[in-house]
């Protein structure tokens, strides 16, 4: 039998490693398939959809090709092979029953297009040819100016930054530099700052209520800590619609709340508590404080009682061995937990969408929104892929702090 | 831990803060449980209000909530699809978590972060991914597509738990069967399963609750075949219809109520086959 | 245990299930019919869907929706149609058979009325669109509680406005359409100028002022079910309802709910089939069935809402209380039918605007 030497050894061992590993990722290639089929391509098509917008280029080729061709400045109307190039477009999308579809695309850029564009594609397939730059003045004077022109051209590229300058309260003009939306449809960068707010206001009430609860169940004997920890668990695992409904009960006009203050005599009138932001926060709170008393309340149970004694012992008053002693050990639970609560807030659609009212609303909503009435798909999906993009990042963050696999669900 | 009963040498002012700090975690506890008790007396009222009080009490709702055929299918739909997003989080999950057990696995952090993921990302941004998604492979309006990401949204749960329960167990033992000559499968299904199943059961029982409760999902994904028990309840509160809704409500407590105690009797007995002292 | 429940059963039966599961989407002889829900859909399955049924044998399905066009049109464009017929306003009608969402209806094959009249003159003008029948007229009112104010209540449109003379919340259908119109009349505009001032941007400015100056008494709602039960609940003191709810309110719930109608807003509603749909033949066939005479007449014994058809008005019993409840029954106060080419051309800009004024 050959000596085995010590290199021989360390190989072998590597080499036995190596197979564990590849095992163990053998393991977990299943899941990571499944997981990229289901998630990650699906939460892919959404950034996709944010810049991929090829309605014009696919439906108006033609015309796309002849204004790439004639390449002039925007400030011009362009001359007629355009308008002829456009003609036949417009013809084979009436016959394809498209001419709506690019009619709202273009209305999505500039009020009035759908108007003008369906004007001219009623009209025509009474003309067989040229001229066309007349036929297009006729069906309505805009045609002859070089603002609807620019709008085509703002769309011609198959990928496009417009819905992410829309998500953004910002647009682009005719002749194509960046702009402000008008006044009135300003409403996203609110929608942003309003969500943030909303999330760090249930995160602060999450923090103010939750400390003192987890810091109690940490000091109880077992047995009564795990008792009391019922109260936390079953609303954790009540179902969230079950949850809402219940805070509608609870807060509504004739609800227990009101009731109760009338009957004490507290008020005359019943308060409105709910379809407003109090309402909102509220539930939102009861939601996810289990969320936050979890993991504080498993960091708090590990932190070993003898480290206060020893600075009381040492001198300190109650208030500084909490301050300075036991309050920087709490900090990762409290900071995940936190962190934890206001990532999921941010992506709230339920509670908001029941309990609040028309100026509740937060950034989820307007994605859901924008799927669903004004069909905007490719909006909905700049605002869903602004949205990730800020969990993600947030995210990381929690992963520096607190690590995945230290998620305590009780 | 110390008992909660105070030290003769506290001053007053640190016994006020004591019974302070009782009344205001009392409070607290009071708010997280209240409003799910509230729901309980109103699914029995005989009147279809939303409000106290109550006159007469009678089983109203729970009769229309189990023979009106709406809502019948929509209790069926929620549980084939929770039943089969179960099935297919937990044995992916908990393959998953065995196979990042593995000691010094490189990127197991990075893998870590991805599979819980679908915890954190918005369910509406999914949703709308889902929905382009699946539409273009065309099974969006189809319990299968449902299926598919709930299980998805349930497999972080699964990985999570199991991953828990696999840090305290002894690897020697796996070791030790290895040794003695058995396949990796075998080891794992007559040593390691018998003593972590009831962690598994526990994310599995994770993954069944949030597939059960998902809503928005299924408000994107699925068509009037597809509606489930959480979509009927989200129609019924935007038109605040139907008392029916708060009898599946209690319904719903009543499931998660047993699902407490489950889990409960699986955490110990999970301590108990591992030896574990905590 | 758990050793028990091999791996493998577990994978046959996995699969057993989800072989079964595509069935689980597809429909055999069912129609899917989306229609506004409550009281209305009621009348729907009293007086169309469960006749049909009988005659034909073809189940229905009844789905709520919200009356957008961007729920049909997500269906379309992402290839899952899961409505065959819906029930729609005009605006929408004529809008989504532009974008060639909606199958073409052909007007031909519709029957002639109980009285012989051939279709093309039975129907009121306007009634029959190249991809949707109409079925009945209904009308957008002020509603309020009797009960609680008894001879008090709003006697005009300005009263809505008034918060001062009216204190209290207001209920409004969360949509432009209605909202302005009412708006500009309170406003002062005449009848007869209101689309036309609503077509300027002056106009529409004007309409947000007089909205701004209750918006926050307004409790907005989506759903036709709705502004009843705001009313029972106290929530509103008076609301802007289809009249049709209000009445059915009364009569199921013996509420004393009374319809303030100066001002009101008539809107047809017709029957569409969605494009792509894989029960053509039997949509097209409910669609003619619902939209004939009789069924027409049937429905008005459920709900006062008026038919479309000339010959079903001669086929509602006089005993039929909500004969009087029909929008045309001669009742006071200024009353307008909806502009729906005006709505159908600018719905998208009045819906954006509308939606950035609410978020606001």
């Amino acid at each position: 039998m050959a000596a085995i030497s010590s290199l021989d050894l360390g190989q072998r061992l590597r080499k036995a490693e190596r197979r564990g590993h590849l095992w163990a990722y053998a393991l977990i290639a299943p899941l990571f398939i499944f997981v990229a089929l289901s998630f990650l391509l699906p939460l892919g098509t959404v950034l996709l959809n944010s810049v991929y917008d090829p309605i014009i280029p696919d439906n108006l080729a033609r015309t796309v090709r002849a204004l790439g061709a004639w390449n002039g400045p925007r400030d011009q109307a362009p001359p007629e092979p355009v308008y002829a190039a456009l003609a036949q477009d417009l013809k084979v999308a009436v016959q394809e029953q498209k001419a709506g579809s690019i009619a709202n695309r273009l209305n999505i850029e500039e009020s009035g297009l759908r108007t003008i564009f369906m004007r001219a594609a009623r009209r025509v397939s009474s003309q067989e040819d040229g001229p066309w730059a007349p036929f297009f003045e006729a069906a309505d004077p805009a045609w002859a100016q070089p603002a609807i022109w620019g709008t085509i051209r703002n769309l011609s590229s198959p990928t496009h930054a417009l819905f992410f300058l829309s998500a953004l309260d910002a647009r682009r003009l005719p002749d194509g530099s960046v702009a402000a939306q008008p006044e009135d449809q300003r409403i996203h960068v609110t929608i942003y700052l309003r969500t943030l707010g909303v999330a760090f206001t249930v995160t602060l009430m999450c923090i103010l209520l939750g400390f003192p609860l987890a810091y109690l169940l940490a000091h109880l004997r077992d047995k009564t800590a795990n008792l009391l920890l019922i109260l936390v668990l079953l609303p954790f695992w009540t179902s969230l619609l079950v949850r809402t409904t219940a805070w509608m009960v609870v807060l509504q006009k004739e609800g227990v709340v009101n009731s109760l203050l009338q009957a004490l005599g507290l008020i005359a009138e019943p308060l409105p508590l709910v379809f407003n932001r109090f309402g909102v926060v509220t539930a939102m709170t009861h939601i996810l404080l289990p969320f936050m008393i979890l993991p504080m309340y498993s960091v708090m149970r590990q932190i070993p009682a003898s480290y206060v004694r020893a600075a009381r012992s040492l001198g300190a008053s109650p208030t500084t061995a909490f301050l300075r002693v036991y309050l920087p050990q709490c900090v990762p639970g409290v900071g995940a937990g936190a962190l934890l609560v206001f990532i999921l807030a941010l992506g709230y659609y339920i509670t908001p969408a029941l309990l609040g009212g028309s100026t509740d609303q937060m950034i989820s909503y307007f994605v859901a929104d924008n799927m669903g009435r004004s069909l905007n798909w490719g909006l909905a999906s700049a605002l869903a892929a602004i949205l990730l993009a800020a969990v993600l990042v947030l995210y990381a963050l929690y992963d520096r702090i607190a690590g995945p696999g230290n998620l305590k669900l009780g | 831990m110390s008992p909660s009963t105070l030290p003769l040498y506290t001053t007053p002012v640190q016994r006020m803060g004591h019974w302070a700090l009782q009344i205001f975690c009392g409070a607290v506890l009071l708010f997280l449980i209240a409003p799910v008790l509230v729901v309980v007396p109103l699914a029995f009222n005989n009147e279809p209000y939303f409000h106290f009080p109550v006159h007469e009490y009678s089983l109203r709702w729970f009769r229309d909530l189990f023979t009106n055929p709406v809502w019948l299918h929509a209790i069926a739909n929620s549980m084939i699809t929770a039943v089969l997003a179960t099935l297919l989080a937990t044995a992916l999950g908990t393959l998953a978590a065995v196979g990042l057990n593995h000691n010094n696995l490189p990127g197991k952090r990075l893998i870590m972060a991805v599979l819980v993921s679908p915890m954190i990302v918005p369910v509406v941004v999914l949703a709308v991914g889902s929905y382009f998604f699946f539409s273009k492979l065309g099974i969006a309006n189809n319990l299968l597509g449902i299926v598919l990401v709930h299980a998805v949204l349930g497999m972080p749960f699964v990985v999570i738990t199991v991953t828990a329960t696999l840090g305290g167990f002894d690897m020697n033992l796996m070791r030790a069967a290895r040794g003695l000559g058995a396949s990796r499968f075998l080891a794992f299904r007559r040593v390691m399963l018998p003593i972590v199943w009831p962690g598994v059961l526990s994310g599995a029982l994770f993954a069944f609750a949030t597939s059960f409760d998902e809503v928005v999902v299924v408000l994107f994904l699925g068509g009037p075949e597809q509606t489930t028990l959480p979509r009927q309840m989200w129609t019924g509160l935007r038109e605040q219809l139907a008392p029916t809704i708060l009898s599946a409500a209690f319904m719903l407590i009543l499931f998660a109520i047993c699902m407490l105690l489950l889990l409960e009797w699986l955490r110990r007995r999970s301590v108990a086959l591992r030896g574990v002292v905590e | 245990m758990f050793k028990k429940i091999h791996l493998s059963a577990l994978t046959v039966v996995s699969a057993a299930v989800i072989a079964v599961l595509p069935s689980t989407g597809a429909a055999q002889q069912a129609l899917t019919v989306a229609s506004w829900g409550g009281a209305y859909t009621n009348s729907q399955v009293e007086a169309y869907h469960k006749p049909f049924t009988a005659k034909t044998g073809t189940k229905i399905t009844s789905v709520d929706w919200g009356g957008t066009l961007g729920e049909i049109s997500a269906q379309v464009k992402s290839g899952n149609v899961k409505w065959d017929v819906v029930d729609l306003e005009a605006a929408e009608a004529l809008k989504g058979c532009e974008e060639g969402l909606l199958e073409r209806i052909d007007p031909s094959k519709l029957p002639a009325g109980a009285d012989g009249t051939p279709a093309a003159k039975d129907f009121s003008p306007g009634m029959v669109l190249p991809c949707a029948i109409g079925v009945i007229t209904y009308s957008n009112i002020v509603a309020y509680d009797k009960a609680k104010m008894g001879a008090n209540g709003p006697k005009t449109l300005e009263d809505f406005f008034n918060v001062t003379k009216f204190p209290g919340k207001r209920g409004l259908k969360k949509d432009p359409s209605v909202t302005l119109e009412w708006a500009l009349m309170a406003d002062g505009v005449a009848v007869a100028d209101v689309y036309k001032v609503l077509s300027t941007p002056a106009g529409v400015d004007r309409a947000f002022k007089k909205l701004d100056a209750i918006k926050s008494s307004i409790v907005w709602w989506t759903a036709g079910a709705q502004p009843p039960q705001l009313l029972a609940a106290g929530e509103v003191v008076m609301t802007h309802a289809w009249h049709g709810r209000i009445v059915d309110a009364n009569v199921k719930e013996k509420k004393d709910f009374a319809v303030m109608w100066d001002g009101q807003v008539q809107i047809p509603d017709l029957y569409a089939i969605i494009k792509g749909t894989k029960n053509l033949e039997a949509a097209q066939e409910f669609v003619r069935f619902a939209s004939s005479s009789q069924p027409l007449a049937d429905q008005a014994k459920y709900i006062p809402y008026a038919p479309t058809r000339n010959s079903s008005l001669a086929l509602i019993p006089a005993s039929n209380p909500n004969k009087a409840w029909l929008p045309n029954a001669g009742h006071p106060g200024r009353a307008m039918a909806t502009n729906s080419q005006f709505w159908m051309e600018n719905q998208d800009d009045l819906g954006k605007k509308f939606a950035a004024w609410l978020a606001k």
